[in-house]
């Protein structure tokens, strides 16, 4: 046990001699948060676009101004033609434009059906969604306001004093009701960072030993496997938790995003996961002779499936099996139902029982199996 | 602590990997006390065998102990007592020396109460007193060695394996080197230690020759220097290089190599003199002085070779 304590205390001098290593360690996360935090939360506002008004009436003028009163769209262009916002679309100076025909105005005073007609860049499909997915909740907006003005005016020649629309939706959205897509992101991107950090610090932790030669000596003295590798992996348990608790920190009072459930279920949370993740680290320097090794390897098998697989940036339905299992072997997979859980919806544990359950199993097995299969050896 | 006559015991020593045998049949002892040269090219099966005495890989055949201890059956416990000493010094450069020392004090249990006094200790016997707050990385080559000594010796171990562990460092840092080795074997430690240093081999006082993975010779550095079949002869001639063609012609020459201005000749017996000047005056080569000279180890070394090429070459003849 006493050996345990002198490889921790020897990691410690390790992390806090070297000021690259120090700076890496402590304020990396954080400043990762912060990049990639603004890096996502710039929601689809002020969409550039270019109208076309060749019908040059109040009626059209009115028309444009729905979508230019929301924030979501800029009026960038001014054009004439079609031509023109194919034009600007090919330059992608613009995300969408809208073409008034000449008869637009005059069809519609007279009551007669008219239409417009949207531009789109697909080439980004996410975009590209977004983009149509407001330009028709917009224009459908505009055309029912434009209908009921065209009925009530009717039936106040009918008589009728007030016509409502016989349906009248309402929607409610639980949880970031504002659709601010950082509130989402940015508890991911934790948990993304603590994984980078936990599983890249050990790993390469044990391979420097091999590489600069003092496992050698390691191996020759009487200290046990354990010992060894529970030495490396607490100094970065700690490591881990710290990080937690500053990038939850930076979360919450940089980004101003409110942690609606227990910020101390998180940070045990956080640790088990951490937890899973060093000894995913520490099983990657078993099969890893060279640091470089050891990072490729990393990249490979975890990180990259971990951005992808895990559901950080992509819907986990409907992917095929195989990725979809392998997703579920990762404990990020399981940790971002939890952090998104306890951040945005407040829930508590009883709510996420099943995926705390997932993260807390794999975790276990991941820490396990490295301390078991872990040998100290050249 | 068990009771042993011979720090170290191995038969037939043997290591394979996969189809090669790196250690093949190896049998010597060390008693207690004594310091014993492993020799040989790299490749040999020097750290193979290094490595299977301190329990890191287990032997493919044979036994062997080490204080007494079954290396196959007690490696944990055969851990516990020795020093190992690599030609890496593996230290932390990041950690000062005395840190380091305090490290490897630590690891190989010196119980806390005696650890401050033990490195102290260390600091003064290595002669790293005024440099202990240093960082490693700060320190030369031989200061380095030093350290990586004082660490391995942290515990006070009855037996102490050297594995090139002068490789590297001057010749003068290698002398002192040994002298702090010679006083431990003064101490009634046991060293075993390899290097293909031929003047450290001297300091032995036995030493294994290993060649192609077998110790093809075991004996102490004068039995193996007078056991050297024939004679050596150390001439120096007008030109070395017509007279190392010259003495190759003559009957009862075994071997002539040039070394620098000077001419080494290897003769079966003295009668060879007379004939080998008459050779030398025939061709106008005057010789300005020859002598019996003693073998160095690299002599032997490399007539141990030769004989074993010889061998096998004979051998291979022989199959086809």
């Amino acid at each position: 046990m006493e050996r345990m304590w002198t490889i921790v205390r020897k990691e410690f001098y390790h992390i806090f001699r070297d000021y690259r290593t120090l700076a890496i360690i402590i304020l990396l996360p954080t400043f990762l948060l912060i990049l990639l935090g603004y890096g996502v939360s710039g929601d689809t506002t002020d969409v550039a676009i270019a109208v076309a008004d060749l019908s040059k009436t109040d009626a059209s003028r009115r028309y444009v101004e729905y979508f230019t009163s929301s924030d979501q769209f800029k009026v960038e262009y001014d054009v004439l033609s079609e031509n023109e916002i194919l034009n600007l679309l090919d330059h992608e100076s613009i995300s969408a434009g809208i073409l008034i025909p000449e008869n637009f105005g005059s069809n519609l005073s007279i009551g007669k059906p008219t239409s417009v007609q949207f531009y789109v860049n697909g080439s980004d499909p996410s975009i590209a969604q977004t983009t149509n997915l407001q330009l028709e909740t917009i224009a459908s907006m505009a055309t029912q306001t434009i209908l009921t003005e065209q009925l009530t005016r009717s039936a106040g020649a009918l008589g009728l004093s007030n016509l409502e629309m016989p349906i009248e939706v309402h929607m409610k959205t639980l949880y970031n009701p504002d659709g601010k897509s950082k509130i989402y992101m940015i508890p991911g991107l934790t948990a993304m960072v603590l994984q980078v950090q936990a599983l890249l610090l050990t790993a390469l932790a044990i391979v420097r030993e091999r590489e600069q030669g003092t496992m050698e000596q390691l191996v020759v003295t009487p200290i046990r496997s354990w010992e060894l590798v529970l030495g490396k992996i607490l100094p970065y348990l700690a490591v881990g938790i710290f990080n937690t608790i500053a990038t939850l920190l930076v979360a919450v009072y940089l980004f101003g995003i409110v942690i609606e459930g227990s910020f101390w279920l998180l940070v045990l949370l956080s640790t088990i996961f951490v937890l899973g993740s060093l000894g995913m680290g520490v099983l990657i320097s078993n099969i890893s002779r060279t640091q470089m090794q050891a990072m490729y390897l990393a990249v490979g098998i975890v990180l990259i499936p971990a951005i992808i697989l895990s559901g950080l940036m992509f819907s986990r339905e409907g992917m095929p099996w195989v990725t979809y299992w392998f997703g579920e072997m990762l404990p990020i997979t399981h940790f971002l139902i939890i952090i998104r859980g306890i951040m945005v919806k407040g829930v508590g544990a009883s709510f996420l029982w099943s995926s705390i359950q997932a993260l807390l199993i794999l975790s276990v097995v991941y820490f396990a199996a490295s301390v078991a299969t872990f040998k100290k050896r050249l | 602590m068990n009771a042993y006559s011979n720090a170290v015991e191995t038969s037939d020593l043997t290591c394979i990997f996969g189809d090669f045998t790196a250690v093949d049949k190896v049998n010597f002892y060390i008693p207690k006390g004594e310091i014993f040269g492993l020799l040989g090219p790299n490749g040999a099966g020097k750290t193979t065998t290094i490595r299977m005495l301190c329990g890191i890989i287990r032997p493919s055949h044979g036994d062997a102990t080490v204080l007494g201890y079954d290396i196959r059956k007690h490696a944990g416990e055969i851990k516990k007592q020795i020093g190992y000493m690599s030609q890496r010094f593996s230290l932390y450069d990041d950690l000062t020396a005395a840190e380091n020392l305090n490290f490897y004090a630590a690891i190989y249990g010196v119980p806390k109460s005696e650890r401050k006094k033990r490195i102290q200790d260390l600091i003064d016997q290595s002669g790293l007193r005024g440099y202990e707050n240093e960082l490693t990385e700060s320190l030369s080559g031989a200061w380095r060695q030093r350290l990586a000594l004082a660490c391995a010796i942290a515990h006070h171990p009855p037996m102490l394996f050297l594995d090139e562990a002068t490789a590297g460092v001057d010749p003068v840092s290698r002398r002192e080197f040994w002298d702090l080795i010679y006083e431990m074997a003064a101490e009634g430690i046991s060293i075993l230690a390899t290097t293909h240093y031929m003047d450290e081999a001297e300091y032995c006082n036995t030493i294994g020759m290993m060649y192609q993975s077998q110790l093809v010779a075991l004996a102490s550095p004068d039995t193996l220097k007078n056991e050297l079949p024939g004679l050596l002869l150390q001439v120096t001639c007008a030109d070395p290089l017509l007279g190392e063609k010259i003495a190759e012609k003559v009957p009862g020459v075994t071997d002539a190599a040039v070394h620098g201005v000077l001419l080494h000749i290897s003769i079966t017996d003295k009668q060879v003199v007379p004939t080998l000047q008459a050779a030398f005056s025939q061709a106008q080569n005057q010789i300005i002085d020859i002598e019996l000279i003693q073998p160095s180890l690299e002599d032997v070394f490399i007539n141990m070779v030769e004989d074993r090429l010889h061998k096998n070459g004979h051998q291979k003849q022989g199959g086809v």
